[in-house]
């Protein structure tokens, strides 16, 4: 039942997919890209990644179509041209296609218990928190307990993208776009 | 942007049980799916709903860039801060056997402690990303 | 003739491959900056699928403990995956910051136009 759910949801997918690919009106391709994140996480959700979900919903369908769609205002997003044919991308894509599907048929099959995966490392962090010497969500426990110094280095790379983005949105700006935040300039 | 008057009631109704239902995402982490990540981009998600409907200004003024800018550092540097203390008493960077004397709890506090210098960052990350569009977009 | 069975085990990897072609597809030929960057978020969207496919187990729930449940799915690849979203977020913004500069300096947002002003200058 469960392996049917998701082959719905992920032909659902597919089916959006192939819309971004055609669509040339760019709003549209935008909010179909938020359909397709709440798609995902609807996936995610089959697929038990409850923590996962909860992100994928709030940051991709949220945050980024609110980003993108900030960005076409400021580009007077209209529909593009029609980009020529080109067939060495065809090729690069088939072949990279055709290296993903080689590398991927040995793959253990899909919700199987005894994959090599779930032998070695998960089971420690399972029992650690059903021993009651972890919080009962694994998911957080992993994440700020046994790899925070992961975490550490994912909300630096968070913040450098922020100051980032600051930088090339603010720094330096024409004195003809005087606005509020003119302060700012002065120190670039 | 033209007032609407049901949608301004909306978003006035629905913030506050946003923002709650972020906080209760992230003090609940431990127990239930969520955590620093989650809750930001929620209370993110919530200003930016703030902008779109009330204009950035209206907005800034509830949450002003003075306070969300000095923010982004200000997580990163929670994080650090809450590793110190292991080092302190001689334990190693981030380690959290020194927050209290069950292993449990120790680790508890210690997940605490970093989940909110995740949660600062992120929120206010995403909130100045926004703000920065918003604030080109108003030029 | 088909084993449906057969297709329906292998159904994730399938659609994962797939999408990772198309994505790569738009990245690759599509001319438009903005299409670009979907298509970039597209690609990181299938890799996310890529690594929690296989910490399903079939029959398994959330790794949440609790008392009465046995069979838990790897928490592993969704601690991975849950960081990974919030940077790609963060540098999806950064890239479109930078679409945002090529409009002020060229004026337009494709490919061929930027390439043609610079081929002039």
């Amino acid at each position: 039942m469960e392996i049917l759910v998701d082959a719905v949801l992920l032909t659902l997918l597919v089916v959006i997919t192939l819309a971004i690919l055609f669509q040339r009106n760019l709003f549209a391709v935008v909010l179909l890209a938020g359909a397709y994140s709440f798609l995902m996480a609807s996936i995610m959700l089959v697929l038990d990644a409850v923590d996962v979900a909860m992100t994928e919903a709030a940051v991709g369908a949220g945050i980024s179509t609110a980003l993108f769609l900030a960005t076409l205002y400021l580009t007077h997003g209209k529909e593009y041209l029609q980009p020529n044919f080109k067939f060495q991308s065809i090729l690069v894509v088939v072949l990279a296609g055709g290296m993903l599907i080689w590398g991927m048929w040995d793959m253990p099959e899909f919700g199987v218990m005894q994959a090599p995966l779930h032998e070695n490392t998960a089971p420690g962090y399972l029992d650690a928190s059903k021993n009651h010497l972890m919080p009962p969500n694994v998911v957080t426990a992993v994440l700020a307990d046994y790899r925070s110094f992961d975490t550490l280095g994912e909300t630096t790379v968070i913040f450098t993208a922020g100051i980032g983005v600051l930088l090339i949105l603010r720094g330096r700006k024409k004195p003809k776009k005087s606005k509020n935040k003119a302060e700012n300039s002065h120190e670039t | 942007m033209k007032h609407d008057p049901i949608l301004e009631l909306g978003v006035r109704l629905a913030l506050p049980f946003i923002i709650i239902f972020a906080l209760y995402v992230h003090f609940h982490g431990d127990y239930g799916p969520g955590g620093g990540f989650q809750a930001g981009a929620i209370i993110a998600t919530g200003v930016i709903m703030h902008v779109l409907i009330f204009g950035l200004e209206k907005t800034q003024r509830l949450v002003p860039p003075s306070v969300v800018e000095p923010a982004i550092g200000m997580g990163v540097l929670i994080y650090i801060a809450s590793g110190l203390p292991g080092m302190l008493f001689g334990a190693g960077f981030l380690d959290y056997s020194i927050f209290g004397n069950d292993h449990l709890h120790a680790h508890e506090w210690g997940i605490f402690a970093v989940e909110i210098g995740v949660i600062v960052t992120v929120c206010s990350t995403l909130i100045a990303i926004f703000y920065a569009f918003a604030g080109r977009a108003k030029s | 003739m088909i084993d449906f069975g057969e297709i329906l085990l292998k159904y994730n990897a399938i659609v994962t491959v797939f999408l990772m072609v198309t994505s790569l597809y738009i990245v690759i030929a599509k001319g438009n900056m903005i299409k670009k960057l979907v298509g970039l978020s597209l690609f990181q969207t299938s890799v996310y699928l890529l690594y929690l496919s296989p910490a399903k187990i079939v029959g398994g729930t959330a790794p949440i403990i609790a008392d009465a449940i046995m069979v838990y799915s790897n928490p592993l690849p969704h601690v991975l995956i849950l960081t990974a979203i919030v940077v790609g977020v963060a540098t999806l913004a950064l890239g479109l910051a930078l679409v945002v500069r090529i409009q002020d300096a060229y004026g337009t947002i494709e490919e061929d136009e930027i390439f043609r002003a610079e081929g002039d200058a």
